[in-house]
């Protein structure tokens, strides 16, 4: 039953791919990716990663798709076609996914219980979870206790994104100052 | 926008729920899927969700963005904070065994510290990045 329902997710998740790439509005891309965004979300929810589902319905279906939608708005609903097909970009594309692939046979099977994933640390904070020492829920814990220093940089990591991108953004109102000046400057 | 009283009856009626549900999410991490990550996005869709279908005065008058701004950065300063009673305490930086007698408890006093710093700046981050984008594509 489970491989039925991952064959359909995954079969759909290719299907959707195919077709942002080969649309040409944008709106329907957009609208696509946020699809892409709930069909990722069922598949964590398939592989028990429910917090992961949770941030990836909230993030990427939701907010994503919203802001997607405010940046057409500032631009054009249209894709232009690229005039010319470059060799050398093909060439990067199918090495670095040739090598993706190379690399992808040394990892451990899906769920086998000997990867080394599963044999360091991981016993340890199941272990504790189990025995009331951490709250129930491993993923929390692992997070906001055992690597808290991680997640530290990772909140001073979104600070960063949301500082850089509202300087981006505002940075336009400076230039439009600085002229209405030079135009007093200039008139007196 | 042209008013549509049926959405914005609906949004009027879930949001409510989006920001009690965020709330569980946030305060039930411990013991359910879910955390100050998702919470903060859950509580910031919810508002977008606003955005869109009151417009962006309307809801900047509930959320005014002198407000989402600071907390950008609170967030993170609440963070650094909640790990400097350890440091106070002798027990290092992050350490959060002085926040109670018993393992469990002291533990989960202190991801509830944690997460609220992360709450905050996950939820004031992505407000500010989508009221940066309506701002612009209104002038």
């Amino acid at each position: 039953m489970e491989i039925l329902v991952d064959a359909v997710l995954l079969t759909l998740l290719v299907v959707i791919t195919l077709a942002i790439l080969f649309q040409r509005n944008l709106f329907a891309v957009v609208l696509l990716a946020g699809a892409y965004s709930f069909l990722m979300a069922s598949i964590m929810l398939v592989l028990d990663a429910v917090d992961v589902a949770m941030t990836e319905a909230a993030v990427g279906a939701g907010i994503s798709t919203a802001l997607f939608l405010a940046t057409l708005y500032l631009t054009h609903g249209k894709e232009y076609l690229q005039p010319n097909f470059k060799f050398q970009s093909i060439l990067v594309v199918v090495l670095a996914g040739g090598m993706l692939i190379w690399g992808m046979w040394d990892m451990p099977e899906f769920g086998v219980m000997q990867a080394p994933l599963h044999e360091n640390t991981a016993p340890g904070y199941l272990d504790a979870s189990k025995n009331h020492l951490m709250p129930p829920n491993v993923v929390t814990a692992v997070l906001a206790d055992y690597r808290s220093f991680d997640t530290l940089g990772e909140t001073t990591v979104i600070f960063t994104a949301g500082i850089g991108v509202l300087l981006i953004l505002r940075g336009r109102k400076k230039p439009k100052k600085s002229k209405n000046k030079a135009e007093n400057s200039h008139e007196a | 926008m042209k008013h549509d009283p049926i959405l914005e009856l609906g949004v009027r009626l879930a949001l409510p729920f989006i920001i009690i549900f965020a709330l569980y999410v946030h305060f039930h991490g411990d013991y359910g899927p879910g955390g100050g990550f998702q919470a903060g996005a859950i509580i910031a869709t919810g508002v977008i969700m606003h955005v869109l279908i009151f417009g962006l005065e309307k809801t900047q008058r509930l959320v005014p963005p002198s407000v989402v701004e600071p907390a950008i950065g609170m967030g993170v300063l609440i963070y650094i904070a909640s790990g400097l009673p350890g440091m106070l305490f002798g027990a290092g930086f992050l350490d959060y065994s002085i926040f109670g007698n018993d393992h469990l408890h002291a533990h989960e006093w202190g991801i509830f510290a944690v997460e609220i710093g992360v709450i905050v700046t996950v939820c004031s981050t992505l407000i500010a990045i989508f009221y940066a984008f309506a701002g612009r594509a209104k002038s």
